[in-house]
């Protein structure tokens, strides 16, 4: 039983043919983690900012919260969003439980942490001297974010990959709060459990090796896109 | 790379991720009639549930959200209102909801047999003995003995064997509990070269993976009947009532049954699932 060349062979197979039930995995796998990881990038990348830029109380146990967040259980952060948006439960009235958007919710909250506390640090690594030499130049406020938001860009972008890292990988969320549905929720990871339960494991290899790629192409886009910003 | 050429592109990707946002409104749409099933692995690991529910959703419109969990996960869904209708095999926990009015339209779908497996030498010689004498010669022979223990049908069948045998096997060193589904646990009981209790379906579809033999079978207490039941719409508001009533009544069909007849002959040489809407058990 030579399971992973077979795999191989079938991840080939799949996508040569464009197979209309991996197509459609893939795409859903896509679509809810990109959603996912650029609602975290809107919620994180602010947080991260302003608890960079400012002194108040509390802050300390906020960037020990944000922190401790970075490394929330995926199955925990699943559980809890399961909680809450059954039928009876506080926001169930909202029917979507085993929907996508219901694993983008839960991807996004095990997302949202990373993206904020690797952005603070980057913030917080800008060499605090640029400040005195921005407002001597006569920078507005605007322009000085955006400058320090530019100067923290190699880190801010690793922020973005750490984040999508974390929910394109991730199962035990998106099998518990999207229930694993063929043709509507069913995503690479929890496809491909569904495969080993199955004892089909020629087609959870395929589908692993199609996650590993995908993961492989945004990954590269976006160290492109980082190493890019070294240059300049 | 200049700032403006960096803006840019983080833009451009931005746009794309909002698009993938509006395509997934779009798929939303709420005209779809949801319909939550929550069922027990074997039907949907025997690929049973992938041939019967596009008919279903094809002939009324309703989209099957399958919830493949254990029995016992299933039935408690039912039990809180969580899903629209049951496929279960576990006869005594089932009652209790029909008893307590959780669920109703409680109907006879199907069966097949739970068997049990172990290495082709059978160390503990539980071959031709009842099943309760089988069970206390793996016990007696402390053979190893992999156990779902995640309170699913199966694993419900499985304690009242132990219980019939007299035998408390908890937290002994040969009866390891793998805690997951029906195809894990028949591949842990292979790796492990020792027993386990198994629907004769998922160890069909499985049979090609496993080194593990049929050395049990046909005693009357093995019998794994499956049981289709609407979650009580009277009782729960949230309940999608009309659809529940609408699978249930799907699933006792006669073309329906015929189907489940015939699934798995061709592949298996022999079928699966024996239907029997209709009859007295």
């Amino acid at each position: 039983m030579n399971v992973i060349g077979d795999g191989f062979l079938e991840a080939g197979r799949l996508l040569a043919s464009l197979d209309p039930d991996v197509m459609s995995i893939t795409l859903r796998t896509l679509q809810v983690s990109c959603t996912a990881t650029f609602i975290s990038v809107l919620i994180g990348i602010p947080v991260g900012t302003v608890l960079a830029l400012t002194q108040f109380w509390g802050r300390g146990l906020l960037v020990a919260v944000i922190n401790f967040g970075m490394g929330l259980p995926p199955v925990v952060v699943g559980l809890a969003t399961w909680l809450c948006l059954t039928r009876y439960g506080p926001f169930g009235v909202l029917g979507l439980l085993y929907t996508p958007t219901a694993m983008i919710i839960a991807q996004a909250v095990i997302a949202s942490p990373i993206v904020a506390g690797f952005s603070l640090a980057a913030i917080q690594s800008v060499n605090p001297k640029l400040r005195l030499q921005m407002l001597a130049f006569g920078a507005t406020r605007m322009q000085y974010l955006f400058l320090l938001l530019w100067e923290a860009r190699l880190g801010i972008l690793a922020s973005v990959i750490a984040g999508f890292g974390g929910v394109i990988s991730e199962v035990g969320a998106s099998l518990m709060v999207g229930g694993n549905v063929r043709g509507y929720t069913r995503v690479l990871t929890t496809a491909t459990v569904l495969e080993v339960s199955k004892g089909k494991f020629e087609l959870a290899t395929a589908l692993s090796i199609i996650l590993l790629l995908l993961t492989f192409v945004i990954m590269s886009l976006l160290s492109y896109l980082q190493q890019r910003g070294r240059q300049a | 790379m200049t700032v403006k050429g960096f803006a840019a592109s983080v833009l451009l990707v931005s746009w794309m991720a909002l698009n993938l946002f509006i395509g997934m409104a779009d798929a939303a749409e709420p005209k779809v009639k949801d319909l939550i099933l929550a069922t027990t692995t074997s039907t949907v690991d025997s690929g049973l549930l992938d041939v019967l529910t596009p008919i279903f959703e094809k002939q009324t419109g309703y989209r099957v959200k399958t919830i493949s969990a254990g029995t016992g996960q299933a039935l408690a869904m039912g039990e809180k209102g969580e899903a629209d209708v049951l496929l279960c095999h576990a006869p005594a926990a089932e009652k209790a909801l029909v008893e307590s009015g959780a669920v109703i339209n409680y109907l006879l779908v199907m069966h097949n047999d739970f068997v049990i497996v172990g290495p082709a030498n059978d160390p503990a010689g539980v071959k031709g003995k009842s099943s309760s004498d089988a069970f206390k010669a793996i016990a007696a022979k402390e053979a190893v003995f992999a156990s779902r223990g995640d309170d699913s049908g199966t694993h419900k069948k499985e304690l009242s064997l132990w219980k019939n045998a007299d035998i408390k096997p908890t937290g002994s060193k040969w009866y390891q509990e793998s805690g997951q589904g029906m195809g894990a646990t028949l591949l842990m009981a292979s790796d492990k070269q020792g027993y386990t209790l198994t629907d004769r379906g998922t160890y069909l579809a499985q049979k090609k993976n496993l080194k593990l033999e049929i050395l049990n079978e046909g005693d009357k207490s093995l019998l794994n009947v499956y049981h289709v039941m609407q979650v009580n719409p009277g009782k729960f508001s949230k309940v999608n009532g009309e659809g529940g009533k609408a699978f249930a009544e799907f699933m006792v069909a006669p073309e329906t049954q015929k189907i489940i007849g015939e699934f798995g002959k061709e592949k298996y040489g022999q079928p699966l699932f024996f239907p029997d809407a209709g009859k007295q058990m």
